[in-house]
């Protein structure tokens, strides 16, 4: 009797646990870059704004290469006369965007915002730079799990450093 | 003290515009002060909207974002008189928050 009693519930409990493992890792196999991706983002990323050129930030930042897309619209002046203060801009009409980049390629540390997008945020962002002097501005776009860039080139008149 | 943040959330429908000014000196730690002294490094590090429990947006910043930042965007979903919740924390340990009602 005691072994009988005994033996349902354990056979009932390992085929659950089997059947919910199972569920589990099925369920869990698409979203699995998802979570582990978050959780790695909310930090921020000391390394990539320590870089010192364009490149090396973005590998430090996101591990891949980005490829041109006129997708990505960046929006900047063409001509800056206060480098200190250098309003720019990204819009873009690609999908699942979690992440917009800033980098300015002449400024001793090429990274210079990096935002992060949710479902239901517009990818797009405008904020101010500090741009050290003339030099090319390049805009990230990670969309779907690929990077996607804009450059354009800025004349700064008087360099945003304060020296 | 009053706030360093300022914020306008506008619904529009259902999208909410974001606009945000951060009252801070963001020295990048590479100009020097008129005695000739390197001033140190001291800028926000990071930024975070919260709406709804969640964040709907972060902005990881480095020393290249100007002086008293400002930042713009939007996102779906709120409605007006909702509560935008907005906290920074800058590399030398110094944060500030805010609630904003969406108008």
């Amino acid at each position: 009797m005691t072994t009988t009693t005994r033996l349902h519930p354990t056979r009932r409990l390992i085929l659950q646990g089997a059947a919910s493992v199972a569920l589990i890792g099925l369920g869990n196999l698409p979203f699995a870059a998802g979570p582990a991706r978050a959780a790695a983002n909310d930090k921020y990323p000391e390394e990539a704004f320590k870089q010192k050129n364009e490149a090396d930030a973005i590998k430090a930042l996101y591990g891949k290469t980005a490829e041109p897309s006129d997708k990505v619209k960046l929006d900047a002046p063409e001509i800056a006369e206060n480098g200190g203060v250098v309003p720019v801009s990204v819009t873009t009409t690609l999908d699942k965007v979690t992440s917009i980049s800033f980098l300015v390629a002449e400024n001793p540390f090429a990274l210079a915002a990096s935002y992060k997008f949710v479902d239901g945020t517009i990818p797009a962002v405008a904020n101010r730079l500090k741009m050290a002097k003339s030099t090319k501005l390049v805009a990230i776009v990670e969309a779907d799990g690929k990077l996607y860039s804009a450059a354009k080139d800025v004349k700064v008149t008087v360099g945003g450093c304060g020296g | 003290m009053a706030s360093s943040i300022r914020v306008r959330a506008t619904s529009n429908g259902d999208i909410t515009e974001v606009q945000a000014l951060i009252q801070h000196p963001m020295d990048t730690g590479l100009v020097k002060n008129p005695a000739g002294e390197l001033i140190p490094a001291h800028y926000i590090q990071q930024l975070k909207f919260e709406w709804n429990g969640k964040d709907v947006f972060v902005a990881d910043w480095g020393t290249a974002v100007s002086k008293d930042p400002y930042v713009k965007f939007s996102f779906k979903g709120a409605k007006k008189g909702d509560e935008l919740k907005i906290s920074w924390t800058d590399n030398k340990g110094g944060s500030d928050t805010t609630t904003a009602k969406i108008a």
